[in-house]
């Protein structure tokens, strides 16, 4: 049995201490927000905060896990920044099919928790690892600044 | 949603005879199927459902695959309806054939027929239903129904009082649907035309919106599948002592596509296909190649084949005569979610979830595969994560439908990234060769097009090269070319290396105005004439052609000058019925590497639901071409597709994206496509410019930036 701390609740799973995150998130607990892509940590579908840090799911053991805090696409409006760039996604229209967002919005997270007036270049460091086969990389830019801009105003899009 | 499909259906008869023969062609009347609902539920036809509380449920057959089409249907409907936007909900319909699109005779989506097929027939059901509630309130008002209008979800009367759409469902439920209903003039138009906002976006930001990868089953198995490695390949031997040692392994299977290991969970069914010891037998086509594959297209179109049109003599002669030679690779979709399906066989009924774009066709695939009527495999429809074409095909379900038919179990077959982009259904590699000519004055007077590459139509399984040899799909783009040139001829030489070939984002459209639009741009070179000139003058009969052309120019302020180091080029074409015109904006550095820096794109697209998602489909075809053209490519060496995953299939990322920028042409024309026709001019745009930038024609896709280094 392996301790996790998954969205602030404590879970223990039987799987093997080697069985990507994502898997043990998708299959053994049934939340599938977070998605599969690449499963190499190409694409970024798969992001979830790894005690705040974006990691790509895929390519996290459950053992590298094990006793860390767990975030994920579920419990991001839980996160005071979460909530705003949720709230800035929707307000952008950002998805297109959708299948690459929860890991969007998890980047953008973790990208604007530490850095809270990124730069163009800030931006396309923290999100070049998510990709987006819709294209919708313009209205992702524009939601993180917008998110932002609604941070220093106190929250509100 | 099942449920109520499951209950009865008590109005079938009845609007079945309203609907004359219509019912399964589809729409010639907005009745079509009435399903059984709850005496409180008014449901007019198949499409919509209103509430006593009114909530006004639009019931899609169209799959949304990021298009917009979740958004965009419920608008026909709610624009005659007259009802309140923020009362619509939209749910996904089953396989129904109420929900045949007109376009094709069968329930599926893609070649951007969603608006264009439905149009019509989504409107007439929503005024079928508000004429409904009408006769209801003047029922209740004693009163005529002339008396009344419609405003945001209510009947009122002349004499001011008001019922809501709600409080009229019940009343509405008892009264026929009318058998001819009036659509409203487009200068009425409330809600078409605006830029509402998607009805799927809060789904798609909480991790609850659920694509084919999400289902979960009671007793599901999970599989992943070793296939051929070489197209037509078969198994000859298999060990699968390893892989049943797996923990959570429970059966190894073979099908003829390939050995499942089916797992609990796909972690440990990859472990066990990834351990399975298989010999494979390569079969015919051991020793392809790229390369072989090129020859062969570059033979067929130097030799020309069956003629898809002919206009005067392009032998005449002429003052200048050039030729060029163009080629573009097998690309994969590479969609965001791996291709997937979960299929339960029972004993008297298949029931599907997938992401798929062919429920209509799945029923009968399916039916046949698991051995049982086409009505009784229900499909479920869900997200799906990127379509472009390949989510029509019928690969991923009919193996699943194979294996939960062996197992017995609910099955989920999932494709790794790896198997995704190996397992083919590629858009076919192509070649062609112009001929153009000038008169003295720099006039084209003669074009030739000769075009080899696979026949799409013959792929399909469900279409069949026409009399004339030509594949429609392989020639358009060309063959309908729209320049005012007296002398043209177009030609098809089919020319089969053995691959299996499918639809992907504008279908032929997607190679053959990258050619036609490069040569094009040869020929203005040769005439020594301004690319925008040279078009312009030779679109004088084509005023929607010209119309975007010259917005597009107009609005990145062609012959401006720019930025040094940073060029221009321009395209133009027509494709699913819409007109889009780009201007790329780009450097190249010494290096070769090629930054884009701004597209601007003009776009006639007829009548338009919501411009938001039309800009929003050009700018997503313009990334996706943009992917194409700087580095998509499948290659083949030993038999074996060499790519494998996004590190050597790599697509546009954040970092690398233009600024877009979107106008959208007035227009009162009926409405075009819009999911695939902002794809065609991005490619020969952008290589236009790299022409302008370094004086080097890009004749061969992917771009090759070695080709473009400069001192
Ligand atoms: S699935 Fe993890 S990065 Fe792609
Ligand atoms: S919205 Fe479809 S992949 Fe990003």
């Amino acid at each position: 049995m392996i301790s996790l701390s998954i969205n602030g609740k404590k879970i223990k799973v039987k799987d093997s201490p080697d069985k990507p995150l994502l898997w043990v998130l998708r299959d053994t607990l049934g939340m599938t927000g977070t998605k599969f892509g690449c499963g190499v940590a190409l694409c970024g579908a798969c992001t979830v905060h790894l005690d705040g840090e974006p990691v790509r799911s895929c390519s996290v053991p459950l053992s590298a896990a094990a006793g860390k805090k767990v975030v994920t696409i579920e419990a991001i409006a839980a996160n005071s920044v979460g909530k705003v760039v949720q709230a800035a996604w929707v307000k952008h229209d950002v998805p297109q099919c959708g299948y690459c967002q929860s890991g969007q919005i998890m980047s953008a997270t973790a990208l604007l928790a530490k850095n809270k007036k990124p730069s163009d270049a800030d931006i396309d460091a923290a999100m070049s690892g998510n990709i987006c086969r819709c294209g919708t990389y313009n209205q992702i830019r524009a939601a993180i600044n917008d998110a932002a801009q609604a941070m220093s105003k106190g929250g509100r899009t | 949603m099942s449920a109520i499909y499951n209950a009865s259906r008590r109005d079938f008869l009845k609007t079945s005879v309203l609907a004359g023969g219509g019912l399964i062609l589809g729409f010639t009347l907005p009745g079509a199927a009435r399903f059984a609902e709850a005496a409180s539920v008014f449901s007019p036809n198949a499409y919509i459902r209103i509430a006593s509380n009114g909530r006004i449920t639009v019931v899609c057959g169209l799959s949304e695959m990021g298009q917009g089409v979740h958004t965009a249907i419920p608008m026909l409907v709610a624009e005659e309806l007259d009802a309140d936007w923020s009362s619509i909900e939209v749910k996904q319909a089953p396989a129904d054939p109420a929900f045949n699109n007109p376009i094709f005779g069968m329930q599926a989506t893609g070649g951007s027929t969603s608006v264009r097929g439905h149009w019509e027939p989504m409107r007439k059901a929503g005024a079928a239903a508000r004429a409904m509630l009408v006769a209801a309130a003047a029922g209740k008002w004693k009163s005529k129904p002339s008396d009344c209008r419609t405003e945001k979800g209510m009947v009122v009367h002349k004499s001011g009082k008001k019922l809501s759409y709600g409080r009229l469902a019940h009343a509405a439920a008892k009264l026929a649907v009318p058998a001819e209903v009036k659509l409203k003039n487009a200068k009425d138009f409330r809600i078409l035309g605006t830029s509402m906002k998607r009805l799927d976006t809060p789904a798609k930001v909480n991790g609850t919106a659920k694509f084919g990868l999400d289902v979960r089953l009671p007793g599901m198995l999970t599989a992943v599948m070793a296939r051929p490695p070489v197209p037509g390949g078969k198994v000859v031997s298999v060990d699968d002592a390893k892989a049943k040692a797996i923990p959570g392994v429970r059966q190894v299977v073979q099908i003829p596509g390939g050995v499942a290991v089916l797992a609990e969970g796909f972690w440990a069914a990859k472990q066990g296909r990834d351990a399975l010891e298989i010999k494979w037998d390569d079969g015919p086509n051991a020793a392809l190649s790229s390369e072989g594959v090129s020859r062969m297209l570059t033979e067929g179109a130097g030799k020309g084949g069956a003629v898809g049109r002919s206009a005067g003599d392009v032998g005449l002669s002429v003052a200048k005569r050039l030729q060029a030679v163009y080629e573009a690779p097998y690309l994969a979709h590479a969609c965001m979610e791996p291709m997937n399906a979960t299929v339960w066989v029972k004993p008297d009924e298949i029931e599907v979830w997938a992401g798929t774009q062919s429920q209509g066709p799945s029923q009968g695939i399916l039916g046949k595969v698991g051995g049982i009527a086409p009505g009784k495999v229900k499909v479920h429809t869900m997200y799906l994560g990127g379509g472009f074409g390949r989510r029509f095909a019928p690969d991923f379900t009919v193996d699943a439908t194979l294996l939960s038919k062996i197992s017995g179990k609910p099955v989920q077959l999932v494709y790794t990234r790896e198997d995704d982009m190996k397992a083919y259904f590629y858009r076919p590699a192509s070649v062609t060769r112009f001929v153009g000519g000038l008169d003295s004055r720099g006039k084209a007077v003669s074009l030739s097009a000769s075009v080899a590459s696979p026949s799409i139509m013959e792929a399909s399984g469900f279409m069949k090269l026409p009399p004339d040899g030509v594949d429609q799909m392989a020639v358009e783009g060309i063959k309908d070319c729209p320049y005012d040139i007296p002398n043209l001829r177009v030609e098809y030489a089919r020319r089969e290396p053995g691959v299996q070939v499918w639809f992907w984002r504008s279908v032929g459209h997607s190679q053959n105005l990258f050619f036609l639009e490069s040569f094009v741009d040869e020929m203005a070179v040769a005439a020594a004439m301004d690319p925008y000139e040279f078009r312009r003058e030779l679109l004088s009969k084509q005023p929607r052609y010209k119309g975007v052309l010259e917005l597009a120019a107009q609005k990145a302020e062609w012959g401006k000058p720019l930025p040094a180091g940073v060029h221009r080029g321009i395209a133009v074409a027509q494709s699913f019925g819409s007109y889009v015109a780009e201007v790329a904006e780009v450097s190249v550095g010494k290096d070769g590497k090629v930054k884009v820096h701004r597209i601007v794109g003009a776009v006639d697209c007829g009548m338009t639901v919501n411009p938001e998602i039309v800009r929003r489909q050009v700018e997503s075809a313009v990334v996706y071409g943009l992917s194409a053209a700087l580095y998509g490519r499948i290659s083949f060496k030993d038999g074996r597709v060499e790519q494998s995953n996004f590190h050597d299939y790599p697509v546009l990322r954040i970092d690398e994206m233009p600024r877009v920028e979107v106008h959208i042409a007035a227009s009162t024309e009926l409405p075009g496509g819009m999911g695939e026709p902002g794809l065609p001019p991005l490619a020969p745009a952008l290589t236009n410019a790299i022409f302008a930038a370094t004086g080097k024609r890009v004749r061969k896709l992917p771009i090759d930036s070695d080709q473009l280094k400069h001192a």
